[in-house]
């Protein structure tokens, strides 16, 4: 036990030296909302969200990047608190293109802005990533709803031309998270802040799109983009999170073996998102995250098929399995076992794999079985 | 790995070699840049490309293709010369110590310039940087393995951390990136013509008796098999009458295609059990549609050795089945009855019969993997191999020489090639190049070249050219890159379209059997 402690609402806990008043917080289940704390990156104290009241500090301190020091007395939901946070979320919610009918919003200019809006967006529904928005959720949970709704055009319009990912600058907060994500956890070095003050937008580059710089579409910073300005390109609209099943399982392509979420809706995997688990903590490549076209793919086989006459032609399994094992049967019994060979995959599990080898040893009787993995 | 992939992170120092991690290993690559970058790591990058990962480096050592065995040489021999070895470690826990010295002598830092082109000085600085670390971290893929001399490769890299002491504790190690999901799993599992699972070999009598009690049968055969590389040419010859292949598409992924098409022609039967009517599958005699990863329950087991669950998301496309349940099917017709209700069942049978599985269950895997050994059901798995002794009890140093590859360039094809993979595609690109989007990062198939030949053979960017080698020839498309290096070019061996296994040498590594696609000689031309 550490004998140092602090309080938090009144409450008394122990802590690590070098602590920050966040991580105290979490280990105990006081929730002090986040917005650009990125787990694995530096704390930047950008978004202010998760200011504090310290007994004895002159402001409210960012709770995400202050060290704990002992006696310390916090309070997480104050009044100078929450009035704090309400302000934030609704210079946030007023900046951008945040058309989820938060709150309160039933005044005329509601109205412009969601023409304004739906032009821009090009399509008549909410938000891409309404139900799925930590600024949705902050501007809910603190009733908060926008000051002014602003219809002047938005300052950089959306950049579609990329292939896996839509950024729209529109509904951006400048959290800074998805720079995190691409420097400081994939390394990809790809994307910064760029522009001053009012003006500043996330550039990749020399403000280039995506595609055209050292994006190699990893998809980490659409993973932990808090809000829409970040939204896979495939499924915008079309998926929307109330609507899908998460199944973890482990990705098909490379030896990582990273743990990932398979987001199926009717029966399709529609989305990929990483596990925060070992061995990738969350993180996925371009292939993990946006290669499970090949599970849906109209091309999948579908029916065992029978060579006749140089064509294929389809057949039931029955038929299909009879001959295999006859054929099979037939040339061990006349020119042994090792007249037959066995190839098995990397790409099938290790249950596959072992059926396969016992069988090539049990039933065919030879050990030629060898897989393509090492080519 | 010996070691995880958090482990890298802990590394003072690490050397990758023969891996284009970035793209062929994308997560695992954000380790090392981590490392390097905010941990102040060391980074070593020995690779004939000047590979993304090169930026991160604090040195890049640029071999010539097929000189592996020397540069590791030369820097032993600098390590043993300013006596910067690991004395206790050497003497405690290995063998063969004297012969490697000997060995080793000749490989004096100017002698192996001669042979790599690496500077003679940066072979000396690479030396003492890796052995004077406290921990080293050694990481390698198919740029070592695939080589006439890859089992030499891969001994001289476990030479360099047994010298080094850099084996068996956190941040070390010796480290082998599997380049598909469940090669590990596939070779743990017995998919090879040596070894029952978890690598028990079948010229073992005992082995063959344990496996025939478990499985009921008599008379399994004590003579190992033949690899994949064997068996394509015994096809054609005749010997081989039939194939049976599970999930595979030799048919892009072979050396010297011309004569994998032939061999597979050529055989009595052919049944392939695929996803897709690949182009291996269209020459089968019967196709077998099968699920894929996100239809079926089971396990993977990553290139760290943690064994993971997979599991069932939707349900598979008309008719299509576990290939568990296909092959189970196939032997219950030939008389063997194999009745698995599902695949937990398997793996309970597998667990029984596979001492560093024994312990892991379903269960044990539901939240988090576990790396094997795990021989108990108590036993916490073993993320570092290792650490108190090696498997045959001590370490054995192998005194190896170098030899040159295969093939070397002439007159006549005066090129280098080597092949490999890029980021936006998988293997024969049976699954990735079903995304349209990633088909529009990496379309088609290409010849990386760098600025300095382009100008030399007259190639403009985008250039279609056609490449030949003694094998082929293929038509593809120019891409001049930073990332080649004079005098070599690179093709990636995805596309049935420029098929890069068209021109590669089949010559094999004679202990592992893997072809030497990672060297061959070429000349390039405008196309007509
Ligand atoms: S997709 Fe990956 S590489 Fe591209 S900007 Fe986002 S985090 Fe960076
Ligand atoms: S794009 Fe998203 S993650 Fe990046 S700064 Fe804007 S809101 Fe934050
Ligand atoms: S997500 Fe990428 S790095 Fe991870 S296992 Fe899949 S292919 Fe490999
Ligand atoms: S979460 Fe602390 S400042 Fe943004």
């Amino acid at each position: 036990m550490s004998a140092q402690t602090l309080s938090i609402n009144g409450r008394e806990f122990g802590f690590e030296p070098g602590e920050t008043i966040l991580a105290v917080a979490r280990r105990h289940h006081i929730d002090i909302p986040t917005l650009c704390h990125l787990k694995g990156a530096m704390p930047t104290g950008a978004c202010r969200i998760c200011v504090v009241e310290v007994v004895g500090a002159k402001t409210l301190l960012t709770a995400c990047n202050t060290k704990v020091d002992a006696g310390m007395q916090v309070q997480t939901e104050s009044p100078t608190v929450v009035a704090a946070r309400k302000l934030i979320i609704q210079l946030m919610l007023s900046s951008g293109n945040h058309n989820c009918a938060v709150p309160g919003s039933d005044r005329q200019e509601w109205t412009d802005f969601q023409i304004k809006v739906q032009g821009e967006d090009g399509s008549n529904q909410l938000c891409p990533v309404w139900g799925d928005c930590r600024l949705q959720d902050l501007a809910f949970r603190y009733q908060v709803s926008p000051e002014r709704l602003d219809v002047t055009p938005a300052r950089y319009p959306m950049e579609t031309v990329n292939p896996f990912i839509v950024r729209d600058f529109s509904r951006c907060i400048n959290c800074g998270r998805c720079v995190q994500a691409c420097n400081e956890v994939q390394v990809n070095n790809a994307i910064q802040f760029g522009y001053r003050g009012p003006e500043a937008k996330i550039i990749a580059a020399d403000d280039k799109p995506l595609k055209d710089s050292d994006c190699v579409f990893c998809g980490e910073c659409v993973q932990v983009c808090p809000v829409g300005a970040l939204v896979e390109k495939e499924g915008r609209y079309s998926v929307r999170l109330w609507e899908t099943q998460q199944v973890r399982t482990t990705c098909s392509y490379c030896g990582v073996g990273c743990q990932l979420d398979l987001h199926v809706k009717d029966n399709r995997v529609v989305r990929v998102t990483g596990v925060d688990a070992p061995p990738n903590n969350g993180s996925l490549c371009v292939k993990g995250r946006f290669g499970y076209h090949f599970v849906n793919s109209p091309e999948r086989l579908t029916d065992p098929l029978i060579k006749e006459n140089g064509k294929f032609r389809k057949a039931s399994w029955d038929e299909a399995l009879d001959l295999v094992a006859n054929k099979f049967k037939k040339i061990r019994d006349t020119h042994g076992g090792d007249s037959m060979g066995v190839l098995v995959s990397a790409r099938m599990t290790n249950e596959e794999n072992y059926v396969a080898q016992k069988f090539t040893r049990a039933v065919l009787k030879t050990n030629n079985i060898d897989h393509c993995a090492r080519l | 790995m010996t070691n995880t992939i958090a482990d890298i992170e802990q590394a003072d120092v690490i050397l990758v070699t023969g891996s284009n991690t970035t793209e062929n290993h994308p997560v695992l690559s954000t380790f090392v840049k981590r490392a390097a970058k905010f941990r102040g790591a060391k980074l070593i990058v020995v690779d004939p490309r000047r590979i993304k990962l090169t930026e991160f480096a604090h040195f890049w050592l640029r071999p010539n293709l097929g000189t592996d065995v020397a540069w590791i040489n030369g820097l032993m021999h600098v390590i043993l010369k300013e006596d910067l070895h690991k004395k206790e470690f050497i003497q405690n826990r290995t063998e063969g110590f004297d012969a490697l010295r000997k060995v080793v002598e000749k490989y004096t830092p100017d002698f192996v310039e001669g042979i790599t082109g690496i500077p003679a000085e940066n072979i000396v600085a690479a030396a003492r940087m890796f052995a004077q670390a406290k921990t080293g971290s050694i990481l390698y893929c198919m740029g070592i393995t695939q080589h006439i001399s890859g089992t030499d490769n891969v001994k001289s890299l476990a030479n360099l951390a047994m010298l080094t002491g850099h084996l068996g504790a956190p941040g070390t190690g010796v480290n082998p990136l599997r380049g598909q999901n469940n090669v590990q799993g596939a070779c743990d599992m017995g998919g090879l013509p040596n070894v029952y699972t978890a690598y028990q070999p079948v010229a073992d009598l005992g082995m063959a008796k344990k496996m025939e009690d478990a499985w009921g049968v008599t008379g399994l055969s004590t003579q190992p098999g033949l690899t994949v590389t064997k068996m394509l040419p015994k096809a054609h010859s005749g010997e081989l009458k039939a194939l049976y292949i599970i999930g595979e598409n030799p048919m892009v992924s072979d050396p010297d295609l011309n004569h994998a098409e032939k061999s597979l022609k050529h055989l009595d039967f052919l049944v392939v059990q695929d996803i897709f009517l690949t182009e291996t599958a269209q020459l089968a005699d019967v196709v077998l549609p099968s699920a894929c990863f996100a239809e079926k329950e089971g396990t993977f087991s990553n290139t760290e050795r943690r064994v993971q669950r997979v599991r069932q998301a939707v349900t598979p496309p008309g008719e299509s089945k576990d290939d568990w349940w296909i092959t189970s099917q196939i032997a219950t017709r030939m008389g063997y009855a194999m009745q698995y209700p599902n695949s937990r069942a398997i793996f309970e049978e597998i667990a029984r019969v596979t001492p560093s599985y024994a312990g892991i269950t379903y269960n044990r895997l539901e939240n988090e993997g576990l790396h094997w050994p795990c021989p108990t059901e108590e036993h916490p798995g073993t993320p570092i191999l290792h650490t108190q002794q090696f498997t045959r009890g001590k370490g054995m140093f192998h005194a190896i020489e170098w030899i040159p590859p295969a093939e070397q360039v002439d007159e006549e094809y005066p090129l280098y090639l080597t092949t490999g993979r890029v980021l936006y595609q998988y293997h024969t690109g049976t699954m990735t190049m079903k995304s349209a989007d990633l088909n529009e990062r990496a379309p088609e198939s290409f010849v990386e070249i760098s600025g300095k030949d382009a100008e030399k053979y007259k190639l403009q960017e985008g250039d279609q050219v056609t490449i030949a080698s003694r094998r082929g020839e293929i038509r593809v498309r120019v891409q001049i890159q930073d990332k080649a290096v004079e005098g070599t070019v690179f093709i990636p061996f995805h596309f049935a379209q420029g098929a890069a296994n068209k021109l590669t040498n089949a010559a094999l590594d004679p202990v592992s059997g893997i072809p030497e696609f990672k060297v061959c000689a070429v000349r390039i031309g405008k196309a007509a």
